[in-house]
């Protein structure tokens, strides 16, 4: 883990050398989601979580990654997932840009030390000081289930998450009785995109 | 970064349930998702225009809905009333109309152009009173998550994303040309 540079891309499914994959569990965080607020993954246990990291807030206007979740709000709400975005800017900046663009889930700032989180993720791009476009689900015990790194420049979409949150099974939902969290590394086996694109 | 995945595959292919514009049997289509509030839709339109001038019937041209209804408030509503148009026959008339008039895109404009456009205005009013194409437009939408749509606009030459850049139109006109000259890149894919 020496090396996390963000040259790992996904036209092979083990691109993600440095990303942490599917089974790995996701480390904790507890991040600023505005000046006087902050978020806690572990205590979001119980419903799966996805982690979009993204380089920066203001990006150009109408392919903006930021707002095409926020138009996906209520789908991720259906499937009863916590969808939280992560960049290295300050509170305050997610304070503008989030009031600027109406958007209607969490911003979280990577921000001290700058981009930690991110690093633990592997999705920091070194080079430029900024995180991947890196998008991980994690299921109700706290165990990444999908990750993809995004090419620089291009916007990931959302179909990737969608499809992921549709495998995941009922526990890792936390559709089942409480207190059951999924294992760190069960049985499944970590899925790469030829994975998820073969079941569409 | 080209075909690095499955992702960027049109779902569900055309049918018809599209907007078509174009020779059914055309080698090459080209289906673009998009919102009547979006700025760079507007600049592609005439862009597009041109490119189906210049493919003439090598070129099938489908137009699906993305409104990104968060950041354009009116989007929604102007996708409704270009359905409403299609109920009358005329989809592209007052498609292209919406495009050439994006900063008037109030309930009441789309009314008035529907109007200049010969339209039956008062059944657009209706329709987009009592929300009849909102399940279809969502439903262009939803889609469009599933293709992999990230933005608008959004282009797939043969049910492939095409991440070229779309503003430059001789580069797109080649790849529409490579795309006639191959067949279906999608089926290739397999």
């Amino acid at each position: 883990m020496s090396e996390q540079q963000g040259t790992t891309h996904p036209d092979s499914e083990n691109s993600a050398a440095a990303v942490l994959p599917a089974g790995a569990h996701a480390p904790d965080f507890t991040l600023q989601s505005a000046p006087d607020r902050s978020v806690t993954l572990s205590e979001l246990r119980g419903k799966p979580v996805v982690l979009a990291f993204y380089p920066a807030d203001w990006s150009p206007v109408c392919g903006d990654q930021m707002a095409l979740y926020n138009e996906l709000v209520s789908e991720f709400r259906e499937q009863h997932a916590e969808l939280l975005g992560i960049s290295v800017d300050s509170a305050w900046c997610h304070k503008a840009f989030a009031s600027a663009r109406k958007i209607h889930f969490d911003l979280l700032s990577d921000f001290e030390p700058k981009g930690a989180i991110s690093r633990q993720y592997g999705a920091y791009r070194t080079a430029d000081g900024v995180s991947e476009r890196a998008l991980f689900v994690i299921d109700a015990g706290g165990v990444i289930r999908w990750s993809y790194v995004a090419p620089a420049g291009v916007n990931p979409g959302a179909d990737g998450i969608l499809a992921a949150l549709e495998r995941l099974t009922p526990e890792q939902r936390g559709d089942k009785a409480t207190g059951a969290p999924a294992r760190p590394s069960g049985n499944t086996r970590p899925e790469s995109r030829a994975d998820a694109g073969a079941t569409r | 970064m080209t075909g690095a995945s499955h992702y960027g595959q049109l779902v569900p292919p055309v049918s018809e349930r599209d907007r078509v514009a174009g020779d059914p049997d055309a080698p090459v289509t080209l289906v673009e998702y998009g919102d009547y509030e979006c700025p760079h839709c507007g600049l592609a339109r005439p862009i597009v225009k041109s490119i189906q001038r210049r493919l003439g019937k090598k070129l099938r041209f489908v137009f699906r809905n993305f409104p990104l209804a968060e950041a354009h408030p009116h989007s929604r509503h102007a996708a409704e009333a270009v359905e409403a148009a299609a109920d009358q026959g005329k989809f592209w008339e007052m498609h292209d109309a919406l495009f050439e008039n994006q900063d008037r895109l109030e309930d009441e404009d789309l009314v008035a152009i529907a109007r200049s456009l010969r339209l039956d205005a008062e059944r657009v009013a209706t329709a987009l009173a009592d929300g009849r194409y909102t399940a279809r437009v969502r439903e262009d939408f939803r889609a469009g998550i599933r293709s992999g749509v990230n933005g608008t606009p959004t282009f797939f030459v043969n049910g492939e994303r095409y991440d070229g850049p779309w503003a430059d139109e001789d580069g797109f006109v080649r790849a529409l040309e490579r795309a006639a000259r191959a067949g279906s890149p999608a089926k290739a894919h397999g």
